[in-house]
């Protein structure tokens, strides 16, 4: 079309910057050395790795051999929570998290009930929160691991993470927390949060994709995940793979040096989308807490209508978004975290979700403002729920 | 992932809209399930002369819609009966596999809006009295949604 595409989806993935991928280059072609080998090559590899490690754990204040890294923020999930699922087995079977975690985590939890685990999945507010109190009301004898979600990737919701992890350090029970959508959008210190293992992931603030970490904090009992070469200290074994550990490096110090200024721009267009949209377009509903959300999140549900074909139409004018809608899903059931805050099937259908980043402009929350009205009125008289809506009968 | 021809019948999508003295109205599926399909058919001696739609869903439920409006006219009760949502489809030039509950639809509003026309007037015959046309919205996606592919972030 010609036209520079409106990519609202950074929730879905980013860009990698360009930095980054200079960070990377040398790794593949000149400095591609094994780490774990002893000539100069290879120990360039070993440095590099090791600097990456000193920016990940300086970006959550965490010590560097508490960092380690990991093929993706899903790997970096499974391993938490497997991890000390297993490794915790003569103190209790008992697992605490939400029922509207990412599926990394659900599907982990899940898996773990089938081999004998009791999960507890607390049910978040229509909001999108759970409640400190929640957890602690939660916990029994033999719970090992609390695992909850930093910040949630479709509706954005930030949960009260310092005060959840306080109430698990002071019963001693371990607190995982997926932070792959908060890493380089919220602040994050795992010593202040108390935060015992943390999983975080490149592609979600411009680094690499495939390239994740794991923290555990020092003294945290964790059984070793994949089984192998003695890389990672033992804990993680298969080559490292240097060029992307090192995009995470750097992307995650570029990520967290300007967050406060990145936070401010990134407010600033969620605020007018919303506020605008609200405005706007009749019978729409704001998904997720209007304050405690992620800085570029805004996720909207459209009565009437349905996510994949606003999608299509959005795509058309080079707007780039995402839906919970069961016909994006590929499932018959649309979002879990929709149907999590209580929102009917029909309601969760017409979802949108928009996430900015670094690229966007106030530019392009014209050009969508310009672009939604129209196409949700076209999609709106083209369904027969809406029919029955104009002719004065809402109850539909 | 679809068609150009699924595309075109989305983003201009024929026969859109309402037949105020329609001689058949058949609505399937259900908001639950993310597709609704309403049909209105005009139908003259047993030919059906004019079609048109309404619909909740996603590209393919609109497409098939479309399409399945443009395959009625001109055919008689009878033959229109006999359209099946895999010769919808495939007048798409097909459509993806998680996509194919999405078409089952078109078949159904056909035939929702044919029983409306006969039971309006006293065409039907005792079986079709009985209601076995009004499949639910599970039973006409189950059959189909044999992928579960998930994309999600
Ligand atoms: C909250 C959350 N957890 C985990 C993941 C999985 O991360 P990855 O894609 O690196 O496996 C994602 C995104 O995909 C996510 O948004
Ligand atoms: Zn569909």
């Amino acid at each position: 079309m010609g036209e520079k595409l409106i990519y609202l989806d950074h929730s879905a993935t980013t860009y990698t910057k360009p930095e980054v991928v200079e960070a990377m280059l040398p790794y593949f072609t000149q400095n591609y050395g094994n780490a774990s080998s002893i000539y100069s090559i290879g120990r360039e590899s070993k440095k590099a790795i090791e600097e990456a490690r000193e920016k990940v754990a300086a970006s959550i204040g965490a010590q560097a051999k508490e960092i380690f890294f990991t093929g993706s923020g899903t790997e970096a999930d499974n391993w938490a929570i497997k991890g000390v699922a297993y490794a915790n087995k003569a103190k209790g079977n008992h697992i605490i998290t939400t029922n509207f975690e990412h599926h990394a985590v659900l599907h982990t939890c899940q898996y773990l009930e089938n081999d004998g685990f009791e999960v507890t999945y607390l049910p978040v507010d229509e909001n999108g929160l759970i409640t400190p109190q929640q957890v602690a009301e939660a916990i029994k004898p033999n719970t090992i691991l609390i695992t909850i979600m930093f910040a949630n990737n479709e509706i954005g919701t930030i949960q009260p993470i310092a005060e959840i992890g306080k109430i698990a350090r002071e019963k001693g029970i371990y607190f995982h927390t997926d932070a792959v959508q908060a890493i380089g959008n919220v602040q994050v210190n795992v010593k202040d949060m108390n935060i015992d293992l943390l999983s975080l992931s490149g592609h979600k603030f411009y680094g690499p994709k495939g390239a994740g970490a794991l923290y555990v904090r020092k003294g945290v009992k964790l059984i070793s995940y994949m089984h192998g070469g003695a890389q990672e200290r033992g804990r993680r074994a298969s080559t490292e793979n240097v060029p992307s550990i090192v995009g995470l490096g750097k992307a995650i110090e570029l990520a967290t040096a300007n967050i406060d200024e990145y936070n401010k721009k990134l407010i600033a267009l969620r605020d007018r989308t919303i506020d605008e949209v609200m405005k706007k377009i009749p019978f729409v509903k704001l998904n997720g807490h209007r304050e405690h959300r992620l800085p570029g999140n805004a996720n909207f549900s459209f009565q009437f209508i349905e996510g994949e074909s606003l999608l299509l139409l959005l795509d058309m004018k080079g707007i780039a978004a995402s839906s919970g809608s069961a016909c994006t899903s590929g499932s018959l059931d649309p979002s879990h975290v929709l149907l999590a805050i209580g929102l009917p099937h029909e309601i969760a259908h017409g979802s949108l979700r928009l996430t900015f980043g670094e690229e966007n402009t106030q530019e392009d929350v014209d050009k969508l403002l310009e672009a939604l009205p129209t196409i949700v009125e076209r999609l709106r008289e083209m369904s027969p729920l809406y029919e029955s809506v104009k002719r004065g009968n809402q109850n539909v | 992932m679809y068609s150009e021809k699924v595309m075109d019948h989305f983003m201009n999508p024929r026969n859109v809209g309402e037949i105020e003295d329609a001689d058949g109205v058949g609505q399937v599926g259900n908001a639950k399930c993310g597709d609704i399909m309403k049909m209105y058919l005009k139908i003259e001696n047993d030919i059906i002369v004019e079609a048109k739609f309404k619909t909740f869903g996603c590209g393919a439920a609109v497409a098939t819609s479309s399409m399945s409006t443009e395959l009625v006219v001109g055919k008689t009760v009878d033959e229109a009966l006999k359209i099946t949502n895999k010769a919808v489809a495939e007048a798409l030039d097909g459509l993806p596999p998680a996509k194919m509950h999405c078409s089952n639809l078109a078949e159904e509003a056909i035939r929702a809006a044919i029983e409306d026309y006969k039971r309006k007037n006293g065409l039907l015959s005792e079986c079709e009295m009985a209601g076995s046309c009004g499949r639910r919205c599970d039973d006409i996606h189950h059959d189909h949604n044999d992928n579960d592919e998930e994309d999600e972030d």
